[in-house]
């Protein structure tokens, strides 16, 4: 038996390690560890809760308006303030593209080379791959010509010997299996993406001033004014813009997107079996419909893969666990906390660094373990769309039905690796076409004269009760996200985070049961525990998010591994 | 330092960067890159003469070495890199600049990325650029921040410490940014800070604007020095001006016109956000001129203040976001120009303009009353 150890993992954002145990050539266990921390919701407390979505929204630059999202609905939960249509719909669309872009990106330029490997690309034929192209979309820049142009700019890339970010990968690894042509094209698309994601996220520039982390969230509402008589507010020019851009979004995802998807998954079925998890799927619900009832995306838990019933959330049943995590809490070990009674108390008590291996068998992580009665969740694109599924939801039974058809594979194959990627490109598929309704709809309220962004009355904080608690919920494209706050004398007391990747890269809870990275990991087959690719697949496949994912810590620390410096 | 075309490289294998034949081979035209380096020359603020000079420096350099390291950051600065105007070209000089680490984008993970590293510091010291994001933890022997088992602070001496130069992006690594917000649980600090040793340009903003990155890049190929910089290390070309003195809505402060509720009639008309707690009059920052996504709009033309991203401790000294710079009504102008200078003096050298307040007190504040002035 081999313990190995992949850190960093790379094409995610934040700092992730994993270390695995590996005996006859697969995983036998895996231990998933954050290794950065901030201390962001100790920096939160005592400052004003209409600041906090600025604050949190730094917990991620690549999820760059989720926490804000989550923030404000916080607050304006504890506080008891709706808001106005418009700002509603706003907030839809940023939501969305923000959903689609990320999950494009995440496709071409983190998880793609896990499957592609572009130096096979390389021997293809640029007409047969043009050929290939043309069987699964019309996609116009589909033509032998084009896909000449991009072998050629790989090839002279190439010939200098310097490969930039693409050296040193598992390039020729034998569990690649695309053919070159399929290569060739997904490295075509992997550079179009590049240029596609910055000119979409444009709408987060029209409606929120830039992107990453648009300033704009407003407790209340949103700070862009609406008046088509001014050229300083969302006026006809620029809600035609946003159009324009939202169809952009969609086309590429109709005929780029998922017909790669589809094209990559149909060589690698096997991974329909492989990286499971461990198979209880938690989501909020996400995009408030007008009028209020239940979101278009429905709130709900599916437990032990049993897609028969949704079952409702509460989120008082969230709680967070660190016996295996560098925090300690005032009630001693074995006990979960719900968030609005979080504690803060960090210890960290891993090796001093430089260090080759943690201590696994003890605390190992900077990442805390949430649980939802008690059981480990898997949260993001397939937790949303499973939970939609059992509960009824028809869009989404038949865009997951026509994939699972398409491919050949039964609904077992969706709790997997394969079932995570491909549920991510499905997620994309239905918001990208549900967008342009929000966006139809804020033309149809600015047309009959309603240009209401913000609701004002509890603007002033003299105008707040002395105490309030809240909780904002929302679906980030990784998934259930959840803010609580609580509020006294207009400042902030307490304040906690548990985000998509808390949930996915927890560690071990009071019981030892493992989070659903470690458990995705067991049981997989590698070929060369040297180059681990399928590690990377596995991991990729959750769309890890770390920065975000990591907690408070107590503001005095720990000092017992003081060193001198500077 | 291995940029000039006359000069040996360690790497005698490397051949001269020509290129225009590698812009042609990227499906870049002449033309393209012309613009390119006409647009990098407005955002240094060179006059149009250096366009030519620009372009022939670019065309003689060799091709440096980059690697991007990630700290305590959220990633936003390698994201508004994946997002920069003049996006074709610039990556394509990004490109060429051959980035041989960088976590968010490279394929290579654990030993192998690292083995990267450690093959540019080893075989080409002194000749690689390197670019930091995120803050560096001091506190605890800097155990809240490690990569591949190693802290932030020993990977940051050994690859900053080793570099040609070091360019920190965005706050957190140019001053510590928001983890150093009070209390600093993690004893967080910017790279200058931690490496004091390192030649290092600060380019703070939450996060950078990528243009600025490509800007001082150049700057620093074409010229062979970086570009003159202010008392926070901040370059004077993108940081040299207050975001109040470029505001498009600066002529609506003058005239008193006042955005007091968000959404109201001066909000829909593009009026002054300064009542809305807008601290672009404390802000150094090029954002009204040279904009985000590729140019597409900023915090104040979308309708929201200006927080002061760019400035060392605005997460401390700006917050609350949403109150007014402080203002004491009844004394004289130059003594309110004082007292807001003194109250800012952990960030910007110069205080709000006495103009500015002039202004205010003429137009607004004064015949408003002294309720409207008050702080909260």
């Amino acid at each position: 038996m081999t313990k190995i150890v992949v850190d960093p993992i790379t094409r995610i954002e934040g700092h992730l390690r994993i270390e695995a145990e590996v005996a006859g050539g697969r995983v036998t266990d895996a231990w998933s560890s954050s290794t950065m921390f901030r201390g962001i919701e100790t920096i939160l407390k005592g400052r004003d809760p209409r600041d906090a979505w600025y604050v949190t929204q730094r917990f991620c630059g690549v999820c760059t308006t989720v926490h804000s999202i989550a923030s404000i609905r916080a607050v304006e939960n504890a506080l008891k303030i709706a808001i106005p249509s418009n700002a509603e719909l706003i907030r839809n669309i940023i939501i969305g593209i923000q959903n689609v872009q990320d999950h494009v990106i995440h496709f071409y330029h983190l998880h793609a080379l896990d499957w592609v490997d572009i130096t096979s690309g390389l021997t293809a034929d640029p007409a047969k791959t043009a050929a290939l192209a043309a069987s699964i979309s019309d996609w116009p820049l589909n033509s032998p010509t084009y896909f000449k142009e991009v072998q050629d700019k790989v090839k002279a890339f190439v010939a200098k010997g310097r490969l930039g970010p693409f050296a040193n990968a598992y390039w020729g690894h034998p569990a690649y299996k695309l053919p070159p042509e399929a290569n060739l094209m997904a490295t075509a698309h992997y550079l179009e993406a590049l240029e596609w994601q910055k000119d979409v996220i444009k709408i987060h520039a029209i409606l929120g001033s830039k992107n990453p982390h648009p300033q704009t969230f407003l407790v209340g509402g949103m700070a862009i004014p609406i008046d088509p008589d001014s050229q300083n507010a969302l006026n006809a020019d620029k809600l035609a813009e946003i159009k324009r851009l939202l169809t952009k979004a969609g086309e590429f995802v109709e005929k780029v997107y998922i017909p790669d998807l589809l094209a990559v998954a149909s060589f690698y079925k096997e991974w329909a079996g492989i990286g499971g998890g461990v198979g209880n799927f938690l989501s909020f619900g996400e995009f408030p419909q007008q009028g209020g009832g239940q979101p278009w995306l429905p709130a709900g838990v599916v437990l032990n893969r049993d897609l028969g019933k949704a079952l409702p959330v509460d989120h008082r049943k969230v709680t967070e666990y660190v016996d295996h995590s560098w925090y300690e809490y005032s009630g001693g070990a074995g006990k979960g906390l719900h968030p609005w009674e979080g504690e803060s108390e960090g210890k960290y008590s891993g090796p001093k660094p430089p260090f080759q291996h943690l201590d696994t068998s003890g605390k190992y992580s900077w990442v805390k373990a949430p649980r939802y009665e008690d059981q480990p969740m898997e949260v993001g694109p397939l937790a949303r769309l499973l939970v939609a599924y059992a509960a009824g939801h028809k869009p989404v039974q038949d865009a997951v039905n026509g994939v699972l058809g398409k491919l050949s594979v039964g609904p077992e194959a969706l709790f997997s690796t394969l079932g995570r990627t491909a549920a991510r490109g499905i997620d994309c598929l239905l918001i990208a076409r549900e967008m342009p309704k929000w966006n139809d709809q804020l033309m149809d309220n600015i047309g009959k004269g309603d240009y209401a962004i913000h609701n004002g009355e509890k603007w002033d904080p003299d105008r707040w009760p002395a105490e309030a608690s809240g909780y904002g919920m929302h679906e980030a494209p990784r998934g259930a996200l959840g803010h609580w706050i609580r509020i006294r004398d207009q400042k902030i007391l307490n304040y906690q985070a548990v985000v998509p990747s808390t949930w996915n890269a927890s560690p071990r809870d009071a019981k030892g049961v493992r989070g659903p990275y470690e458990a995705a990991l067991i049981g997989t087959p590698l070929a060369d525990p040297g180059k681990p690719l399928e590690i990377l697949r596995i991991i990729h496949s959750f769309d890890p998010c770390l920065a975000c994912a990591v907690h408070l810590l107590d503001a005095r620390g720990n000092e017992t591994l003081k060193v001198a410096v500077r | 330092m291995g940029k000039r075309s006359d000069e040996e490289t360690a790497d005698g294998a490397e051949q001269l960067l020509d290129l225009p034949r590698l812009l042609a081979e990227r499906g870049v035209s002449r033309r393209d890159f012309m613009k390119f380096c006409t647009a990098v020359s407005a955002a240094l603020a060179l006059p149009a003469t250096f366009v030519p000079r620009v372009a022939q420096a670019l065309d003689d350099i060799k091709r440096p070495t980059l690697v991007w390291l990630e700290f305590q950051d959220c990633a936003a600065d390698t994201e508004a890199l994946l997002r920069a105007a003049n996006p074709t070209v610039a990556e394509i000089v990004l490109d060429i600049l051959s980035v041989d680490y960088h976590e968010t984008i490279m394929a290579a993970a654990g030993h192998q990325a690292e083995e990267a590293l450690a093959k540019v510091v080893k075989e080409q010291k002194g000749k690689y650029i390197a670019v930091v994001e995120g803050s560096i933890p001091l506190r605890d022997g800097g155990v809240y921040c490690c990569v591949a088992g190693r802290t932030a602070l020993d990977t940051a001496r050994q690859v900053c410490g080793n570099a040609m130069a070091t360019v920190a992006v965005g706050t957190c690594a140019s001053f510590g940014g928001l983890p150093a917000a009070a209390p600093n649980p993690t004893g967080a600090v910017g790279i200058k800070e931690a490496v004091p040793g390192a030649t290092v340009i600060n380019l703070p903003g939450c996060p950078l604007n990528a243009d600025n990155l490509t800007a001082t890049i150049v700057h620093f190929l074409v010229f062979g020095k970086l570009p003159a910089v202010d008392s926070h290390g901040r370059p004077l070309f993108a940081y040299g001006k207050r975001i109040h003195d470029n505001c498009e809505r600066r002529p609506h402060f003058d005239a008193g016109q006042y955005v007091e509720q968000w959404g109201d009639e001066a909000h829909r008309k593009g009026h002054c956000l300064y009542h809305m707690g807008c601290k672009g009059p404390e802000t150094y920052h090029n954002c009204p001129t040279q904009r985000y996504n590729e140019k597409t709009s900023w915090p104040v033309g979308a309708g929201h203040g200006c927080v002061g991203c760019s400035e060392p401790q605005f997460w401390d000294a700006m917050a609350p976001f949403y109150r007014r710079l402080p203002q004491v009504p009844g004394f004289g102008i130059e003594s309110t120009a004082d007292k807001i200078g003194l109250g800012l003096a952990v960030t910007t050298a110069v205080a709000f303009g006495v103009h500015g307040i002039a202004s205010a007190f003429r137009h607004g504040d004064k015949s408003e009353g002294a309720q409207e002035d008050t702080d909260r």
